[in-house]
């Protein structure tokens, strides 16, 4: 018992301050991420609990008070079957629209800076900017889209005002929208494809573009593909400003979506408890597809 | 079984004319090497064989009728790629099996649920199960066949690749430097693999390589190629006794062939860095280049030329001694077979060689023909002035 300490017990007693300043000098970034990115979740989700409006001197705690409130609310239902409408047309409308577009600019020879220009535009451009663009569109009376169709012999359409197509009408704008950035990634996946494997399709006997596509381009692109699904679901899930600005969830309610319905409460009546049990609803889908993308990531992709 | 004949094939890209007349008629069954340094254009000729690319003018015949504007699976050649270009995603059964399916499945067969309920699918996909299982025995690689390409090793990636290609019966089997991604220890294993395949099969083998010793040890014919053309054809021991062109010389051989200035006199002899030589030509007058393997220059006191001892390399059963002469750019390197003996460095060592192991180029880096000028007779004389 007397004995000298080992060195192994040596090493040991030796590695507790080194994993005490190993945590100091991971405490300020790991600080910040609590302050800035934890915190904040947190505090929604802790907000959802209360009855706390916006201004208000004071709050009660009410437990699942806010959530039964919200699944009881016709509005709410609307606002989440809108929300999945506009994700189930829009992700694979811009996924399939960016694949296209980036398969032919990839497959022509010239122009190509200049058509992924055209083609990004969209993404570059401030949604409520182009939102004006296409208020003007789509107006009943002298919009480009009814004239278009009044020249072809067909009858317009009031677009927004419709219950029947508000939501269709956003969904459009959503696709033109998210089309550029789709496209640039699926750009960015097809230059990294080699060509020998082409080279051995070809060989193979793979002749026609549509086999080629499907022995290469397709599976050598799933990753890229998982990525641009879920950024797209993610995204459209987010959808808002289209909303704000050209519907405003109208005609009665036929265009009410999540982000909007949490705006609504959390800001024009200042429910702030409400708002954000609407975001936690929200979170509660975007944390579902980052987790999807993970499971799908880890087991489909090791590609040498 | 394909004979291949290739004529007048130039391929010019923006940059440059890379193939520049290219003649060669392949034969039936044979193993032929293209080689040459890297950049001069075996690749590109080897894929226009191929047909995965065009040529600018000229000709490819396989079997008596022309390829042009055939569709490279079309041709029935089967190409084994530097890099594999094993399908990532696809098992290495799914692999081997592409070019069948390819071949054997209409595209409604193809098509990813529907093909499987069509009935001709069934009977077709147990032909092609026994066609890819009998090819995964032969080249070993049964274990394998329900891994990804990322979970192999290089060499046994090497094998898929050369299983992919053999599975279809080919006419004829294009090799793009196929064992360049290789360790040594296991390109010189798979030299011989390929050298059996190629016995085995008895089918046309076209081997693109920058390893000379490749095509020395694998092939029937060596084809040298150097700027886009042909420089000489034939089997790898002539291309290395009788060298046509001093580019071929020195491509081929390691180390490089030892190129002296020399000079053509005016009765024909040779003389080398002032020593008339006991080789004597033909050719007219001038200044040319003698050159000599390592192995044919002896050390030698009584040699006639003589330098100072810069560099050694051991390599165990033989050794390379390296001596800088006056009036040389490079060393002169001479193979020492006995190891035991090498000369210290910095020592003066005096060298020479037998007439015949002379090959004399011109100005031009043609070669040009010796004979042992007989006038002297000496009693067996390492070097002769």
């Amino acid at each position: 018992m007397a004995a000298a300490p080992s060195p192994r017990a040596w090493v040991f007693a030796g590695r507790r301050p080194a994993a005490r300043s190993a945590y100091a000098l991971a405490a300020p970034a790991f600080g910040l991420m609590l302050l800035m990115l934890i915190g904040p979740l947190a505090a929604v989700i802790a907000l959802s609990f209360t009855d706390y409006q916006l201004g208000a001197p004071s709050f009660a705690w009410i437990g699942l008070a806010n959530y039964y409130e919200m699944f009881a609310d016709r509005v709410f239902w609307i606002s989440l079957k809108n929300t999945l409408t506009y994700v189930a047309i829009v992700v694979p409308g811009a996924v399939a629209l960016g694949l296209g577009t980036a398969l032919l600019i990839q497959s022509g020879a010239g122009l190509r800076s200049w058509y992924r220009t055209i083609y990004f535009l969209p993404v570059m451009a401030t949604l409520i900017a182009m939102a004006i663009v296409w208020e003007f569109m789509l107006h009943p009376q002298f919009g480009l889209v009814n004239g278009l169709l009044r020249a072809a012999g067909l009858q317009g359409h009031s677009w927004l005002q419709d219950r029947g197509t508000a939501l269709y009408a956003l969904c459009v704008i959503g696709i033109w929208q998210a089309t550029g950035f789709n496209m640039v990634l699926f750009l960015a996946g097809l230059v990294s494809i080699p060509k020998h494997l082409y080279d051995a399709a070809d060989i193979d006997g793979a002749e026609s573009a549509w086999s080629r596509f499907r022995l290469v381009t397709w599976p050598m692109l799933g990753p890229v593909t998982l990525f641009v699904v879920t950024i797209s679901a993610i995204r459209s899930f987010q959808v808002f400003d289209a909303v704000q600005v050209l519907t405003k969830g109208g005609p009665s309610k036929s265009s009410e979506v999540l982000i909007y319905t949490m705006y609504t409460e959390g800001f024009e009546f200042f429910r702030s408890g409400y708002g954000a049990a609407v975001t936690v609803v929200f979170l509660a889908f975007v944390l579902l597809l980052t987790l999807l993308k993970s499971a799908l990531g880890n087991r489909e992709v090791h590609y040498a | 079984m394909a004979e291949i004949e290739i004529r007048a094939l130039r391929k010019a890209f923006d940059g440059g004319e890379v193939l520049k007349g290219v003649d060669l008629t392949i034969e039936d069954g044979e193993f032929i090497s293209l080689v040459g340094p890297s950049g001069c254009g075996k690749s590109t000729l080897l894929r226009i064989i191929a047909g995965l690319e065009p040529q600018s003018s000229g000709e490819i015949w396989i079997d008596g009728s022309s390829a042009d504007g055939v569709r490279p699976s079309a041709r029935n050649l089967a190409m084994v790629f530097q890099s594999y270009a094993l399908y990532p995603h696809l098992s290495v059964f799914d692999n081997i099996a592409v070019p069948l399916r390819m071949k054997r499945l209409s595209a409604l067969e193809r098509a990813p649920v529907l093909g499987r309920l069509l009935p001709g699918r069934r009977r077709t996909e147990r032909v092609i199960r026994e066609d890819v299982e009998r090819v995964a025995d032969q080249l070993e690689i049964t274990p394998l066949l329900k891994r990804k390409p990322g979970q192999l090793s290089g060499g046994q990636r090497q094998r898929v690749a050369v299983g992919r290609a053999i599975v279809r019966q080919p006419r004829a089997f294009l090799f793009d430097e196929p064992l360049s991604n290789l360790d040594a220890k296991l390109r010189v294993h798979m030299r011989t693999e390929i050298a059996q395949l190629h016995r085995q099969l008895g089918t046309t083998f076209i081997y693109v390589t920058h390893d000379q010793a490749e095509a020395m040890t694998m092939s029937g014919r060596i084809a040298v190629m150097i700027g886009g053309e042909l420089i000489q054809v034939g089997a790898p021991s002539a291309i290395y006794e009788d060298p046509r062109d001093i580019r071929v010389a020195e491509f081929i051989g390691t180390p490089k062939i030892n190129a002296f200035p020399g000079r053509i006199r005016g009765d024909g002899r040779l003389e080398v860095l002032g020593h008339v030589l006991h080789a004597a030509t033909s050719a007219a007058a001038g200044e040319c280049r003698v050159c000599v393997r390592p192995e044919r220059i002896e050390l030698s006191g009584s040699g006639i030329l003589s330098g100072t001892v810069v560099h050694l390399e051991n390599l165990g059963s033989e050794a390379f001694v390296h001596i800088g002469s006056e009036g040389m750019n490079a060393p002169v390197v001479v193979r020492v077979n006995d190891p035991g003996l090498l000369p210290a460095i910095g020592a003066s060592v005096g060298y020479g060689f037998v007439p015949d192991a002379v090959r004399a180029f011109d100005a031009g880096g043609k070669r040009v023909a010796t004979s042992i000028a007989s006038r002297i007779e000496r009693p067996r004389g390492v070097a002769v002035v």
